[in-house]
């Protein structure tokens, strides 16, 4: 495994009294997708604007190629920003904006005219070079923003909320775009977003933030199944949340006793975050299934349909099991040829032991 | 008294005031036209000759001359200060900042006359002459606290990220400065010049006081009240003063409202 990219090594952030990072830890490795996931307000945008070098951190060290940042102004770190209300220049036309950066860099006139067609080209913006910036549509100006940033062939490519401007549909476009284009270039790319959709979606790695630090570091697939607290469960995705009690724990394997599902045995890698202090047990709904007459699982409990929610491709059953105070969600595929249970219908949910996750 | 009574008198009033205010002005004119020496009615009948009579006049020629150099001193002067100013007011954060702004702003509403004296007093002991050097600073004085009125809200107008994203290309703080803040802070720095042009251009006290023998416009004009005979050509040198200084400050205006209305990250045309 080579050095990582950046290390942030404890960085903290103070803005007088109010502390926005608390001693952040993460390591980003080389053409790495990595998102910063958090609520509004945690201090995404802080710790970006620490690492692109607007802000100084007031403590801990952050390293870009194993070389430390401190002291090294915005101007002359190897990274570039694609701002949240994009910035485009509005006194430059496109290819100006684009073309800012490399009046620093020395360039002949022909050789910055063509990383400037390059650029644009790569944005799906050839032949806009002329174009006055103030005529721009939003998702425009997002792929100026993104071609100025990106011809200057940055070793990281910082990204605050880039799409959050945008309508739903040219986002998810421009999701699937930004991917392709971040295994295009190679470069590595921080994405800062709240939409753990998004995150799930675009990264290879995510870094779960709340209140200023780190909860998780993870793939999509692990953030999702094994998130280490209730509160990432929570925040990525839906989970049914079960009182649990840990009977009893050993290096391969945990017994508990899960609201009701009843006693479990589970792998000690499903209580991510330890099983010492597990309260709860998660279930996420489309790993739960109603079960017709005759259809078998792993395991089976019963319950009462209490609610149902259309969804088009599928549908939300809340079902109580028997002995339960609140209900679950169950999520299932709408399939042709299957009667979905209607309100007050007893059920049969199935489940099986590996989707259970134990949560502190 | 009924809601209808009231507003009948309030615009009575707004109309009194108006005429009360622009009277005057409006008398310019007629006078400058009108064929007679005595500043009086009836008019008597419609001449140029108070025009033409200024033109032939060379003390008037040389007065507006120092005028335009006094103003287009103080105007440079105080707007090159305005800028330093404003961008320190608006994006810096510094020990005693208030303090020190409420001071610059000070000459808004001290008295002229004790500004003047102050400055001829202090002038006098440092052993300077007068000439149009020390009106030109008396006017910077009073010309700065307007400048950096005008410039602040230009650079508030500006979007910080802007600058950010200069750095973050790789531009240095002083091309930031060059490539990015002064193109879009330029229309507010036109205003501010056509204000303090228009300010020292029309400033008479601090003019009388500190000049040497070289008169300003309004000097000049002061000067030849005393002569019953000038008055009509007076007259006519007031109304194309008044013309001049409307013009300046409509274009100030238009500049201003650009100002702050561009320098966001929308529609600058
Ligand atoms: N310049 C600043 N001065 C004071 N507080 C700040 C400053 N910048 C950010 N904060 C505070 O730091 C916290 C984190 O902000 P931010 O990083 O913008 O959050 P996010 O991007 O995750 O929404 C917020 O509570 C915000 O109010
Ligand atoms: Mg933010």
């Amino acid at each position: 495994m080579n050095a990582p990219l950046i290390a942030l090594d404890r960085v903290e952030k103070r803005f007088g009294a109010f502390t926005a990072l608390h001693g952040v830890s993460a390591e980003i490795r080389e053409g790495e997708f990595f998102s910063l996931l958090g609520p509004s307000g945690c201090g995404k945008t802080t710790l970006l604007r620490c690492i692109a070098g607007f802000e100084q951190p007031t403590g801990g060290e952050i390293r870009i190629d194993g070389g430390s940042m401190e002291g090294v102004p915005a101007n002359r770190r190897p990274t570039n920003m694609v701002f949240q209300s994009y910035a485009i220049f509005p006194h430059l036309d496109v290819a100006q904006n684009v073309g800012y950066g490399l009046r620093r860099l020395g360039l002949k006139r022909e050789e910055a005219a063509r990383r400037v067609e390059e650029a644009l080209a790569m944005v799906d913006l050839a032949g806009y070079g002329a174009r006055p910036s103030g005529k721009l549509s939003g998702g425009q100006r997002q792929r100026v923003a993104l071609a100025r940033a990106l011809v200057m062939r940055p070793r990281v490519l910082l990204l605050d909320e880039p799409l959050s401007a945008l309508d739903k549909k040219l986002r998810e476009q421009m999701q699937a775009e930004l991917r392709r284009l971040q295994r295009a270039v190679g470069i590595t790319f921080i994405l800062v977003t709240h939409d753990q959709e998004e995150a799930l979606i675009m990264s290879d790695r995510i870094a779960v933030m709340f209140d200023g630090r780190i909860a998780q570091v993870a793939d999509s697939e692990t953030l999702y199944r094994r998130p280490v607290s209730r509160r990432v469960a929570a925040f990525i995705g839906v989970m049914n949340f079960l009182e649990a009690r840990v009977s009893a724990a050993s290096g391969s394997g945990i017994e508990a006793e899960i609201e009701g599902l009843g006693r479990v045995a589970l792998r000690a890698e499903q209580a991510p975050g330890g099983a010492a202090g597990a309260l709860s047990a998660g279930v996420r709904p489309e790993l739960l299934s109603l079960l017709w007459p005759g259809e078998s699982a792993e395991r089976t409990a019963e319950g009462v349909v209490e609610d149902v929610v259309y969804y088009g491709y599928m549908t939300d059953f809340a079902v109580r099991l028997d002995g339960m105070a609140r209900p679950l969600t169950v999520s299932m595929r709408n399939a042709a040829g299957r009667r979905a249970p209607a309100k007050g219908e007893r059920v049969r949910v199935g489940w099986s032991t590996e989707s259970v996750v134990l949560l502190a | 008294m009924s809601a209808a009574g009231r507003s009948m008198g309030l615009r009575g009033y707004a109309l009194l005031y108006l005429l009360f205010l622009y009277a005057p002005v409006i008398l310019l004119p007629l006078f400058a036209f009108n064929d007679s020496a005595i500043i009086a009615f009836p008019l008597s009948g419609f001449t140029t000759a108070a025009f033409t009579q200024l033109w032939e006049t060379p003390a008037l020629h040389a007065a507006v001359w120092n005028s335009l150099k006094v103003g287009v001193a103080a105007a440079l002067i105080s707007t090159a200060l305005g800028i330093c100013a404003a961008r320190a007011a608006t994006r810096s954060r510094f020990p005693g900042k208030r303090p020190i702004m409420g001071l610059i702003m000070a000459p808004l509403v001290l008295p002229e006359i004790i500004i003047a004296v102050a400055l001829l007093i202090v002038l006098v002991q440092l052993g300077m002459p007068l000439s149009l050097w020390t009106v030109a600073l008396g006017h910077v004085l009073i010309c700065t606290p307007f400048a950096v009125a005008i410039l602040s809200s230009a650079f508030l107008a500006l979007d910080q990220s802007l600058e950010e994203a200069s750095l973050d290309l790789g531009e240095t703080r002083v091309g930031t400065f060059f490539r990015v803040t002064l193109p879009l802070v330029a229309p507010g720095i036109v205003a501010s010049l056509l204000i303090s042009f228009t300010l020292s251009l029309d400033e008479f006290i601090i003019a009388f006081f500190l000049t040497g023998s070289d008169a300003t416009l309004p000097v000049y004009i002061w000067s030849q009240l005393r002569f019953t005979a000038k008055l009509p050509s007076v007259m006519a040198l007031g109304f194309l003063l008044l013309l001049f200084s409307l013009l300046l400050l409509i274009a100030a205006e238009w500049f201003r409202r650009r100002a702050r209305r561009g320098a966001g990250d929308e529609g600058w045309i």
